[in-house]
């Protein structure tokens, strides 16, 4: 009797461990291989064969399909340089440079990935399009109000994540960040 | 006392044991996850445009919309396949996924160096019955292995401005995937 009591009750932690560490995992993100810039973070193995279980994982749940490293390098941002997480209700600002690339995109997404319908249709910038200062930098505003210039709008919702692909870029699994990799920063100007 | 708290011990390992089976084994459950997705939506062997993402719908999560995409998804059980993709006016790249979402390989149009993207792809062992003086001769034949039978080719073409998507768009509508 005592060993049933016994057994139930490790198969009972068993399941608890078990399962709730794979729900935590993946609703969490656990990724190993973080390659970050400020406040962009790109896993690049996840675009390789050599992608980890846990980033299969999460990929099989979520349903996309990561960016080839052999295409381009897709950097995440959920905050911005102070750690404060991205709100649709405040001003942002994204100005600087790009490491080298042939093109690169930016991209507002809701925190599952889907875009957010705005009354100009616009979801992002590649890098053709946008207006750039006279030194080749750029400055983006993301905010729920319309801005002159680079208005990204958020349509106030309350936390989003930047995309920043770059296509045909020479980052790849041997670089290092440092000096000479330039990422734009993010800074929230003003909040309600 | 001292045995309930070996118990626990046991069943915190065991759970330790659950979640790593859990984690490599649910890309094999999934349901929702790309290929399921795009299966609803694509015949095989064949490049079907995929429609782009709006607030709306999305096919996938994530997807960049400054790019037109479409997909082959393929399965090669019956044979090699041969993939052409012509470039477009800016840029194009060519992605292969495993079943699971995997991506094994990706070119694009400057690596292939030509203004059709051409590839073959095939299995290991598929690879592995071709006559050896084929292989010598087809020496600048991009040939690409599939870990899987089954996966997706997702070929990408960008408008860096949005007048130019329909040029864009008429570039994937003559990609052409088919067994060999």
């Amino acid at each position: 009797m005592r060993f049933i009591i016994g057994l139930l009750l490790s198969l009972v932690v068993a399941a608890f461990v078990g399962l709730g560490a794979t729900l935590l995992a993946l609703t969490n993100g656990i990724a190993f291989g973080a390659f970050t810039i400020g406040s962009w973070t790109a896993w690049l193995k996840n675009g390789t064969a050599e992608i980890d279980p846990y980033a299969r994982a999460a990929i099989a749940r979520s349903g996309e399909l990561p960016t080839g490293l052999g295409d381009g390098v897709a950097f995440f941002a959920h905050a911005d340089d102070n750690g404060k997480p991205l709100d649709g209700r405040c001003d942002v600002i994204v100005s600087g440079s790009t490491p080298q690339a042939r093109y690169w995109t930016i991209t507002l997404y809701d925190t599952q990935g889907q875009l957010i319908g705005n009354p100009i249709n616009r979801q992002g910038f590649t890098s053709q399009e946008i207006i750039r200062k006279l030194n080749g930098d750029f400055e983006i505003e993301v905010s729920p109000r319309a801005r002159a210039g680079n208005w990204l709008p958020t349509g106030g919702i309350a936390r989003y994540v930047l995309l920043l692909r770059l296509y045909d870029t020479p980052i790849g699994v041997t670089t290092r960040a440092g000096r000479e990799v330039n990422m734009p920063s993010i800074v929230t100007s003003a909040c309600p | 006392m001292m045995r309930l708290i070996l118990w626990v011990i046991g069943g915190v390992l065991l759970g330790g044991v659950i979640h790593l089976v859990t984690v490599l084994l649910l890309p094999r459950t999934a349901t929702q996850d790309a290929y399921s997705r795009l299966a609803a939506i694509t015949p095989v062997n064949a490049v079907v445009p995929i429609p782009s993402p709006t607030a709306e719908k999305s096919v996938m999560p994530f997807m960049d919309p400054a790019f037109a995409a479409a997909v082959c998804r393929y399965d090669l059980s019956k044979g090699p396949l041969k993939l052409a993709a012509p470039v477009s006016p800016a840029y194009t790249s060519v992605s292969f996924y495993t079943r699971n979402g995997v991506a094994y390989y990706a070119i694009n149009d400057r690596a292939a160096g030509r203004r059709v993207i051409e590839l073959d792809l095939m299995t290991a062992a598929q690879r592995a019955q071709l006559p050896e003086d084929e292989e010598i001769t087809a020496a600048d034949r991009l040939i690409v292995e599939s870990p899987t039978d089954v996966g997706l080719i997702v070929i990408r073409a960008l408008a860096p401005e949005i007048g130019m998507m329909p040029a864009a768009r008429a570039a994937l509508a003559n990609a052409r995937c088919q067994p060999q």
